[in-house]
């Protein structure tokens, strides 16, 4: 028999109490595999090489501030800057005012959009169309497939902050490389019919033609308007999108915080386990003794089992997270920050194994410094 | 008979190293429940006490906030003729036309910039809202470019002391006052005159919304549904205490994503609570049997572990709740999903919140405790004496 033979016996001789241990752990790696995920994707994500390039401007006070729309011109004559596009939120509601159905809207202007977000696919005809039809729109894959849409269909927007209802054609599908949820329209037609929003837009996005361009835009950006009556502020399009997630709330410390508490409980389950285990065991110990088995051998039997079962654990936890991960996928919206990779599994497995690790060292520990007399007089 | 409770206690006392980790284990559980609901309570206080029942708020139809239906002016004056509006000290209708925009302030503590409400408000404003009261200083004065911000501004930004001057719109504002909201939403707003904001953010001719005292709640409701039916005014009514009542969605994605964390982690701790109680059994199969020859029938002992399982997890509320009360009254902020600005709340740590935090740790021992009080009852007898 193998040391490794004997540990895997070991581990699962009590079937119930091990299968509970890991079943255990396996739900606190599920949440810790789930939190890494969101940090992930939220903070270390850099997205794709042309978001690193796009950068977006808006009124310093707030984005619900509009900007006069001569900023345009004024922004695209700066050196380093390749195309430009207006943004301006709708905030309609779909149906009903539910919060499932719920998602962006925004107008802007049909014949540079796909220029700046060059990354983003869809097919040239498509875009065409959408450039000739005024009440035309185009949408998000995803949010085609949730209301079962197709192109040529008419769909209607109720305005909550305008005063005008969205009659739209849509004819285009895009792909981005991040979901996005949002259908965008021609800002003209939501300008006709509502006259104080004409000459004013809701944000810019730029796209730079350098990495050393996005760096530099942006203080050129905003002293140009300082002492305007509108000044703005520019970033780029990945501390945009961190703006609002920082507006929710201080969402590093929770997560963190969620996450000291995962690892601490494995560390106490994966302790009171072992401890169990090894208290049982004590007579065995000194038998091994008796044997001739060395201390540092039993030592590393009892906390090889500990790790394995952590592992176990750990495995079932963000396998767990990975299929929950996909499913969350598919459902969109803020669920996608829930996408699991592989290397985010390694690092819940490594986790896991270090909890196992150092929450047996101290019971095997002492229990390889037991005196074979005591063991074996030991009444469990 | 019952077994009594003293055995379970000395019982747990027995084993105190599995016992306190088991219940630490519960605790951090119950830990994570406790400042979920406490975010929540706060947030619901903030939103819940603010406003009063007997102030309509108006805003352009079809509107949802202040933030976004500014009306033209000359329908205040319309405003202030409709019956059933209370005088105020001067003998004059009680009414506010108010102007809230949404800026940009630094934190204190330098961690970057947050969006905070400025509301510019008529004399009238102040006697609308005579639940806040002044702590520090004086009301601004109509004409002037002062303002009074609340409490929890005044701490949680820079540039908002007594004296000090907030820049914003087209320039410095004196701060001159700072007022105590107790809680409300208008805790995280700046106050200031109406016609200086107006004139500083280019809102000539228009409010955001306007704020009419009625004389009595029949009269309330009355005035709601007169200003949204007249059709003089594209204005739509609703009571102060319905508009904040509604604000408290901005809860919404920390409650759905609290209470999926608290299930996971509140199922993992049952699987820990479930162990060492089915180790708790296996440990005493032969005191158990020993009990059943005495006579103490299986319901008894099946009741006899199950309270065991829930005071151990009795034990984890407690210190989960005890790990928490340091974190009572913290104050922290999320963004208004309707005004886009900061709201701040505290986190509170309610009896409710306790309670449910408590009945929430019973449900894990429950859980954990059943399977292996079952298992100790229905042991054999012989068997177990043998072991």
């Amino acid at each position: 028999m193998t040391l490794t033979r004997f540990v895997t016996k070991n581990a699962f001789r009590n079937v119930r109490r091990s299968v509970l241990t890991v079943l255990s752990i396996s739900f606190s790696l599920l949440l810790l595999t789930l939190m890494m995920a969101i940090w992930r994707n939220i903070y270390l994500t850099k997205g794709s090489e042309e978001s690193a390039l796009r950068l977006v401007t808006r009124h310093k006070v707030s984005l619900a501030f509009e900007m006069p729309s001569f900023y345009r011109e004024k922004i695209r004559a700066l050196p380093g800057v390749v195309a430009i596009v207006p943004g301006n939120w709708f905030g309609g509601v779909y149906k009903d005012d539910k919060s499932g159905n719920f998602f962006a809207q925004f107008g802007t202007d049909p014949d540079e959009f796909f220029t700046v977000y060059k990354d983003w696919q869809i097919a040239p005809d498509q875009v065409a169309a959408w450039q000739h039809d005024r009440a035309g729109a185009v949408v998000d894959e995803d949010l085609m497939k949730r209301y079962g849409w197709k192109v040529g269909q008419r769909v209607v927007i109720t305005g909550t902050i305008f005063p005008v209802n969205l009659e739209l054609n849509i004819r285009g599908v895009f792909k981005a490389p991040q979901p996005t949820q949002s259908l965008y329209y021609n800002q003209k037609y939501v300008e006709e019919a509502v006259p104080y929003l004409k000459g004013v837009e809701g944000f810019y996005t730029i796209l730079a033609d350098s990495p050393q361009s996005v760096t530099k835009i942006p203080s050129e950006i905003d002293d140009m308007f300082r002492n305007s009556p509108q000044p703005t502020k520019t970033e780029t399009e990945k501390a945009f999108q961190l703006g609002f997630i920082a507006m929710m709330g201080n969402v590093k410390a929770f997560i963190l915080g969620i996450c000291g508490a995962v690892v601490f409980t494995i560390l106490l389950v994966s302790a009171n386990t072992m401890a169990m285990s090894i208290r049982e065991r004590t007579r065995e110990i000194a038998v091994l003794k008796t044997l001739g088995f060395a201390r540092s051998t039993i030592l590393s039997l009892f906390v090889g089992e500990a790790v394995m079962l952590a592992l176990a654990g750990g495995l079932m936890g963000s396998a767990a997270a990975f299929v929950l991960g996909i499913g969350a996928a598919k459902a969109g919206g803020f669920a996608g920050a829930l996408q699991v990779n592989g290397w985010t599994m390694l690092v819940a497995l490594v986790v896991a194994a270090m909890m196992g690790f150092f929450s047996s060292v101290v019971p095997s520990y002492n229990a390889s410094r037991l005196g074979i007399v005591d063991g074996l007089r030991h009444i469990g | 008979m019952a077994i009594p409770i003293r055995y379970n206690i000395r019982n747990l006392r027995l084993r105190k190293g599995l016992t306190i980790m088991t219940a630490l284990g519960i605790a951090l559980t119950v830990t994570t429940a406790v400042f979920i609901m406490a975010l929540l309570a706060g947030l619901q206080r903030a939103f819940v006490t603010s406003g009063n029942p007997l102030n309509v708020m108006v805003v352009r139809k079809g509107s949802t906030s202040e933030l976004t239906g500014p009306f033209p002016s000359e329908d205040f004056g319309t405003l202030k003729t409709l019956p059933g509006i209370a005088k105020d000290s001067h003998g004059e209708p009680m009414i506010s036309g108010e102007t809230v925009v949404v800026i940009v302030l630094p934190r204190a503590d330098n961690s970057g910039e947050v969006n905070v409400s400025v509301r510019g408000m008529m004399p009238d404003g102040l006697e609308l809202r005579s639940g806040v009261k002044l702590v520090q200083g004086r009301w601004f004065t109509p004409g002037q470019r002062e303002v009074v911000v609340s409490e929890s501004i005044h701490r949680r930004f820079k540039d908002a002391n007594l004296g000090d001057a907030l820049s914003f719109g087209k320039g410095k504002w004196s701060v001159v006052g700072i007022f105590d909201a107790g809680g409300s939403a208008y805790e995280s707003e700046v106050w200031g005159d109406v016609n200086q904001m107006n004139s500083d953010f280019d809102r000539q001719g228009v409010y955001s919304s306007a704020y009419l005292r009625a004389t009595d709640a029949m009269a309330a409701d009355a005035l709601k549904h007169r200003v949204g039916d007249d059709q003089r005014l594209k204005l739509d009514g609703m009571l102060e205490t319905e508009y904040y009542a509604r604000q408290t969605s901005s809860g919404n994605v920390i409650r759905f994503i609290g209470w999926l964390v608290a299930a996971i982690m509140a199922i993992g701790s049952s699987f820990a609570a479930m162990n060492t109680m089915y180790a708790a059994v296996a440990y005493r199969g032969r005191e158990i049997a020993t009990l059943r020859v005495i006579g103490f029938s299986r319901p008894s002992i099946l009741t006899s572990f199950v309270l065991e399982s829930l005071m151990l997890s009795l034990l984890g509320a407690a210190i989960g709740i005890i790990l928490m009360l340091p974190f009572n009254g913290m104050q922290t902020g999320t963004s208004n999903q309707v005004t886009f600005s900061e709201v701040v709340f505290t986190l509170r740590i309610t009896w409710i919140v306790a309670g449910t935090a408590v009945a929430f740790a019973l449900l894990m021992g429950l859980v954990g405790g059943l399977a292996p009080a079952w298992h100790a009852a229905r042991q054999n007898i012989l068997n177990a004496l043998r072991g």
